[in-house]
């Protein structure tokens, strides 16, 4: 099995050179995404045979040197492999129609295999070189990605922070290993596996570990490459980057702290919550806010890492005090989310790309009717709305009700830290969920619903078969994960217990196909009994309805009273619809205000109505930090114009203090 | 005793090459500087043919003619030419008063000797003093190049500096002729590229103190 994943790192790099060389040839575009298509469909079902075999090993006398290149395939690696496979051939089909009609090619077609090849290399990697090369793989390619189209505004600012962000994420993942590789130097994961570091070093590893996936992943407050990053890229790309990217830090951080470290102390699981919760939180409320559909995507993905955390949180405490069942639940909820926000948030992805390409805007004030010129897509995009919203029977629903069990066996947890902070991170998540909603009412309804409001809108087609045969297939996926999540339960048994020791109940044997998390007695919960009565009770609604409601088609003359003038600017819009939850939510957490300049009667000029909005992370955090850098590098600007002497006499003091702070060490 | 004996002149002859540092620092004409310099690399040439005859090592006699041959006689010789040419001052500006940078030369050897014999106290004793006393001749050699404003002088400094290493590489046994031989032409191509910008900057500047050339850009002195 490790065998077929490592061969397919080297055609991902093989299809690179052939991007490379291909550049602007339109077969370039069929034999490059064609081939990562067929590699992800191999890793996916690599991944889907290798996870209930043992862990299987390779060595490749790559790298550096007396160490080499381990590699190894368990559980854990090939659940991600899965997802990694699954979420790059939805997104290679996707981009066989979708980039038809990109102008230069040549800047992504070479980048895209390396940054597949990177982040399949994270998943093997069993000693921290090769994980980090994979890791900083992973990043470097996917900057170039984000760079692809560099002459947009703003698309370079954006590639800069991400690209800060990766190089800091990085870091912290190496200054992690460092330290859970100790003085002696084990560099192997299974030297790692095997050292018991201290109560001190466990906590560093722990934050660094948190603050290097996070970064990657998206966690409040290192969250701020992805709102700019994800609109930036190619859409196919920002679906992998969003869809399956994040997911691989989580990945890091399950590896590290679960896996290496063995677990945390049950304060660290306090963190995770307390820092997931408000990640989802944020997430969504930022999310409401935009009107760009891709960084409301990306907002999106911030609050759904969150979520991701919190599971891992639970799992953590649960672990901590050797509570496996509970760990076991928490642990699946959460992968299983992951695989779900794959899932959705590609197909959404993919729905953004093919209105974009469409009508040529991101922006939702902008859309308006695309249900009727883009039937097929918008049906797509409408399953992808229910599942992220947590519909029932969608998949988003069932993962999110797994984590809401998790949460309601907080009384088993003796820490009282625990005990408050976990019903405080349910109302949060819960509270999420509903904004959720919200936020994509908000999307779908402007987006795809009503009047076009812009010519452009009003002119929009259907995307082409390939992007449409992407979006209805992981929209079927999306349904079908949803209505047996209990074949993915079952799938996650060894991964759970490779990890925490236990698994959740087996599902797939129970004849109505009813999952069950902990014991039947306190909670189960039926997907498809639930889709059969959402079919029926709303087929016998509409059918009532359509026979005393309104029987007969009516056309007459709209009644004008509040809609006289037909302009479709007089429809709803997006802002009005976040306007309420930006009342009650925005005051506290953007510091939101609205301004009504409202002209004095006689007076002819128009009135004005503004919005500020404050971010206080990117103001609070960031912009701190990017004065001090360039505070410092403005004094340290005067070294630039010393004498040669004062320069040599530097390296002179310097040496001679080291020899000095020897001499005492000694 | 014969242990001894050969024990005995390396640690002299390291310690001539400390005393001919001490006497680079002293100088402050530039003739007599490179007369110095001839002599500090005549004396790393004996101290290395005399490693090389008590290791047993001949081809530490190759280093021994190579320092005698480059460092004593063609690089002296090539910068008294340089100086003359060009016509350079022949007082060297130093900064700080001799005696203070005497003085903290003394201070310099104390330290290498109370850095390295600790550290190298379980290796072999000929190496070991040898080490300590290499140090002290590449701190002052690195002192001569921070307290002089010549530029010719600066090159001194690092020609010394650099024999220092020498004398440590020896003294440690098993060191590679490769690594010997191109430490030599990497000091000869540094030479010769100095030697070049010499003349450049004096076409330039009317003069090769090296705070002419901070002016030009605009620097502070």
């Amino acid at each position: 099995m490790i065998e077929i994943a490592l061969s397919c790192i080297g055609l991902f790099c093989l299809l690179a050179v052939a991007g490379a060389g291909l550049g602007r040839a339109s077969a370039g575009r069929f034999i490059v995404y064609g081939g990562c298509l067929l590699i992800g469909a191999i890793l996916f079902g690599t991944g889907l045979l290798a996870i209930a075999e043992p862990a299987q090993r390779i060595a490749l006398p790559l790298g550096v040197p007396w160490v080499g290149v381990h590699l190894r395939l368990d559980a854990l690696s090939s659940f991600f492999l899965l997802l990694l496979g699954l979420g790059s051939a939805g997104a290679s089909l996707f981009a066989i129609g979708y980039c038809a009609h990109d102008e230069e090619p040549q800047r992504v077609l070479p980048f895209y295999p390396l940054f597949l090849a990177g982040m399949t290399l994270v998943l093997l990697a069993d000693d921290a070189f090769s994980f980090l090369f994979a890791w900083e793989l992973m990043s470097l390619s996917s900057w170039a990605l984000v760079m692809a189209q560099h002459r947009e505004s703003g698309n370079a600012q954006a590639a800069f922070v991400y690209l800060l962000m990766a190089v800091f994420s990085g870091l912290t993942m190496l200054l992690a290993f460092g330290v859970l590789a100790g003085p002696t130097g084990g560099y192997a994961f299974d030297a790692m596996r095997a050292a018991h570091p201290s109560a001190g070093l466990t906590a560093l590893i722990f934050a660094l570990a948190l603050a290097g996936a996070g970064s990657k992943a998206g966690l409040v407050p290192l969250h701020v490459w992805l709102p700019l990053a994800h609109p930036a890229a190619p859409s196919h790309v920002s679906a992998l980057m969003s869809g399956v990217m994040t997911k691989i830090a989580v990945y890091g951080f399950i590896r590290v702290v679960f896996d290496l470290l063995g677990g945390a102390p049950w304060w660290a699981a306090t963190i995770v919550l307390a820092v997931g919760g408000i990640t989802a939180i944020m997430g969504v409320l930022h999310a409401l806010m935009e009107r760009d559909l891709k960084r409301l995507l990306a907002y999106s993905t911030v609050e759904n890492i969150g979520i991701v955390f919190v599971g891992l949180g639970l799992a953590l405490a649960f672990k901590a005090n050797n509570f496996p069942a509970g760990a076991a639940l928490a642990l699946t909820a959460a992968l299983f989310h992951a695989l779900n926000h794959t899932l959705f948030k590609s197909l959404l992805f993919f729905g953004a790309g093919a209105v974009l390409h469409a009508t040529g805007t991101r922006d939702i004030e902008k859309l308006g009717g695309l249900l009727q010129r883009m039937p097929l897509t918008s049906a797509a995009v409408l399953v992808g709305c229910f599942a992220i919203s947590a519909l029932p029977p969608m998949n988003g629903f069932a993962s999110e009700w797994l984590t809401f069990q998790a949460i309601l066996l907080r009384p088993e947890l003796p820490q009282w830290g625990l005990k408050l902070s976990i019903p405080a991170d349910g109302a949060l998540l819960a509270l999420a969920a509903a904004l959720a909603a919200a936020c994509f009412v908000r999307a779908f309804g402007i987006g795809f619903l009503g009047r076009p409001r812009t010519a452009a809108a009003g002119n929009a087609h259907e995307a082409d078969r390939w992007s449409v045969a992407a979006m209805a297939g992981f929209a079927g996926l999306c349904l079908l994960t949803g209505l047996f999540p209990g074949v993915t339960i079952d799938l996650l048994a060894p991964v759970a217990h490779a990890l925490v020791g236990a698994a959740m109940p087996w599902q797939t044997g129970d004849a109505w196909l009813t999952t069950i998390p902990v014991a039947a007695s306190r909670s189960s919960y039926n997907a498809l009994l639930l889709f059969v009565f959402v079919l029926g009770s709303g087929g016998i609604a509409a059918a009532l309805v359509k026979r005393f409601g309104s029987s007969g088609l009516r056309r007459s003359p709209a009644w004008d009273c509040g809609f006289p003038d037909p302009s479709p600017m007089t429809q709803y819009t997006g802002a009005s619809m976040g306007q309420p939850i930006k009342r009650v939510y925005g005051a506290l957490a953007f510091h939101a205000r609205d301004v009504v300049d409202m002209p004095a009667p006689g007076d002819t000029r128009a009135a004005t109505h503004t919005v500020t909005r404050t971010d206080y992370i990117w103001d609070g955090v960031y912009v701190p930090l990017g004065q001090a850098v360039t505070w410092v590098s403005t004094y340290l600007n005067v070294l630039q114009f010393l004498t040669i002497r004062r320069y040599l006499g530097f390296v002179f003091i310097l040496l001679i203090l080291l020899l000095m702070a020897l001499a005492l060490w000694q | 005793m014969l242990r001894g004996i050969s024990f005995d002149i390396a640690h002299m002859l390291a310690g001539f090459l400390v005393l001919a540092s001490f006497l680079m620092l002293y100088q402050d004409r530039l003739y007599a500087l490179l007369n110095v310099l001839a002599l500090h690399a005549f004396i790393l040439a004996l101290s290395v043919a005399w490693q090389a005859h008590i290791q047993h090592a001949p081809h530490l006699f190759i280093t021994a003619i190579i320092a005698l041959g480059f460092k004593a006689m063609l690089i002296p010789w090539a910068l008294r030419k340089i100086v003359f040419r060009l016509g350079i001052h022949r007082e060297i500006e130093a900064v700080g008063g001799i005696g203070l940078t005497m003085l903290a030369g003394i201070a310099l050897v104390a330290l290498s000797l109370e850095v390295m014999l600790p550290v190298t106290a379980h290796t072999d004793p000929v190496a070991r003093e040898d080490i300590a006393l290499a140090l002290s001749v590449v701190l002052i050699g690195l002192l001569t190049m921070v307290t002089r404003r010549n530029a010719v002088s600066q090159i001194v400094g690092f020609m010394s500096l650099e024999n220092g290493i020498i004398l440590a590489a020896t003294g440690a046994r098993g060191m590679p002729l490769v690594v010997e031989i191109s430490v030599a032409f990497s000091v000869l191509v540094a030479f010769i590229v100095v030697g070049i910008f010499l003349f450049r900057i004096r076409e330039r500047f009317d003069s090769v103190d090296v705070g002419a050339i901070d002016l030009h850009r605009g620097g502070r002195q």
